[in-house]
């Protein structure tokens, strides 16, 4: 089933027409309405008459997440404030976060494209779907849901944190569907096993996302729990989940290219890469309003394919993802930047600012541990200080990093110092495979 | 008495104690009287040697994290009822007793080592 055919298997000389005319609609809007892109521009002197083809692209700058946490809150909105419906915000790699404005039309983009994911994935307004990503400033959970509402299908908001409850709502409700990080699906599927409950399930389908997955991961989640597991990606910045999804075929994510523009190009030349070689996601937004941005630079490093694939559709597929050109991770869904640690113990007296973070996959449940330091002006001989020092780091973590961390107290010669090349963090999930 | 004790911090792992315990030796440093607290995480070795702050810096030259700070030491009658009623006096003050451990070896003596929130009060409390 494809939801949109107009759009998703347009032959690519219309998908390349149509990504150039609004290519250009775009830069000539940002042009007048951003002076952050306007000044990138004029200083590569460049007018919006110089890009006409989407070709054209390459000659435009780049915009990073720097760029973002540099412009918070409103510095890149393209139209007034008043036309902002909604935001979204991902954490950064400092204090701020990113934040990110939609328009109504936005909104309706958004849903537009998860309901194409969804539709890949089989779902129709017959489904009943459970929402198993968080609801708040990250896109998940209602991203999800306006997606499946739109869709038609029966949405029920469970977010996250209570298993039991989403067991018993999938049995009472008769849910075919959920959408929800893979790492938590498997905690899921452990559960139901655990109480001989498999076989009371009608779920069909799993979307997931928000985090680099396996496809080990992806044939224990269908064996175990006897449905299809689709990849869907996203990206707050871009829009949120809904920017790629995978369809039956499993050849690479689609992505939708009437709103999102991709390219790879190689993390260091900042060139343009060809079809199938392996380098950064880039992409540019063709028909976002609030916060359009262009050529956004991902982190992800993956390749495109553009053949037609046996699904019907014509439009680009991400290859498998190969890790990150920055040193982020993805832990329990949610992005961390090792310096986010640092900017957390700057804020307990007594620490110092050397940590090491160890990532690790136990029982499908990612762990996050951080060593810190006890030095002399950390340490006491009580017992009850230590506790108190060490928990009131773990609550900096939290409201750093939004994710809770184990602390563990380590002896000062055991950790790496600091000297800005020293290496902060062990990840020993195989995310890649 | 107010007396300076050495707290030494320990990862739990093995051998943490001992690595400990070989410096002192080599800098024949005596000790009078230990105890060892541990949680799930860490340890935590509390020492009185005869002089503390030779005994810290070679603690910490060996790479460890350790501080010296002041307890009370009170000197133990071997009759029923005695420390019950040295630590009332403490109670009664208000003051709470963040941990204590004996010193079979000190001075001669039998003697409980004290930590208080409030050392030097309650140790002119205990005296008086």
């Amino acid at each position: 089933m494809i939801w949109n055919e107009t759009k998703e298997c347009m032959s690519r000389d219309e998908i390349a027409h149509l990504q150039g005319k609004r290519l250009h609609a775009q830069i000539s809007k940002v042009y007048h309405n951003v002076e952050f892109y306007r000044k990138k521009m004029q200083a590569l002197g460049l007018e919006p008459s110089d890009i006409q083809t989407i070709d054209d692209v390459v000659k435009l700058p780049f915009t990073t997440y720097a760029d973002l946490r540099e412009n918070y809150p409103y510095g890149l909105l393209a139209v007034p404030k008043e036309e902002i419906v909604r935001v979204h915000a991902s954490s950064g790699t400092t204090g701020k976060p990113k934040l990110l404005c939609y328009t109504r039309k936005d909104i309706d983009i958004w849903s537009e494209c998860v309901s194409r994911a969804m539709t890949m994935a089989g779902l129709t307004r017959n489904d009943v779907l459970q929402v198993g990503y968080g609801y708040g400033l990250f896109t998940g959970g209602l991203g999800a849901h306006y997606g499946a509402e739109n869709l038609g299908a029966m949405v029920i908001p469970m977010s996250t944190g209570n298993t039991q409850k989403l067991i018993d709502m999938m049995i009472d409700c008769e849910v075919t569907a959920i959408a929800c990080t893979p790492s938590y699906l498997l905690h899921v599927a452990e559960a139901l096993e655990s109480k001989g409950l498999v076989d009371k399930v009608k779920l069909k389908v799993a979307i997931c996302g928000a985090e680099p997955w396996t496809e080990e991961m992806r044939k224990q989640i269908e064996a175990r729990l006897n449905i299809k597991a689709f990849d869907i990606y996203g990206l707050t910045e871009i829009i949120g989940p809904g920017v790629a999804c995978d369809c039956e075929a499993k050849k690479g994510l689609h992505i939708y290219e009437d709103h999102f523009y991709p390219e790879i190009i190689d993390p260091d030349s900042l060139e343009q890469l060809p079809a199938g070689k392996l380098g950064e996601l880039c992409i540019t937004t063709l028909t976002k309003e609030g916060m359009p941005l262009i050529r956004y630079r991902t982190r992800d490093l993956t390749s495109l394919e553009y053949d037609k694939c046996e699904c019907g559709r014509t439009i680009a597929r991400i290859q498998r993802f190969r890790g990150r050109s920055d040193d982020m991770l993805v832990i329990r869904g949610v992005n961390v930047f090792p310096s986010q640690i640092e900017t957390a113990l700057l804020t307990v007296s007594g620490t110092t600012p050397n940590y090491f973070i160890t990532v690790d996959r136990v029982n499908n449940s990612d762990t996050f541990d951080v060593a810190i330091e006890v030095d002399e002006k950390f340490f006491s001989d009580e017992i009850r200080h230590l506790e108190k020092l060490r928990s009131k780091v773990e609550n900096a973590i939290h409201q750093t990093v939004g994710l809770k961390a184990k602390v563990k107290l380590v002896e000062p010669n055991a950790l790496p110092h600091s000297d800005g090349k020293t290496k902060h963090v062990e990840d020993r999930r195989k995310l890649t495979d | 008495m107010i007396i300076k004790q050495l707290s030494v911090f320990l990862e739990n792992r093995s051998g943490t104690l001992q690595e400990v315990l070989k410096i002192l030796k080599k800098e024949n440093i005596n000790i009078l009287a230990l105890s060892l607290a541990d949680t799930s995480e860490f340890g935590l070795l509390r020492l009185i040697v005869e002089d503390p702050l030779p005994a810290k810096e070679a603690i910490k030259a060996a790479g460890y994290t350790s501080s010296v700070n002041e307890v009370i030491s009170i000197e133990l009658k071997n009759e029923a009822g005695y420390l019950s009623s040295l630590i009332g006096k403490i109670s009664e003050s208000g003051d709470n007793i963040e941990y204590m451990y004996a010193a079979p070896y000190f001075d001669g003596k039998v003697s409980m080592i004290i930590k208080t929130d409030n050392v030097r009060k309650d140790n002119n409390i205990i005296e008086s």
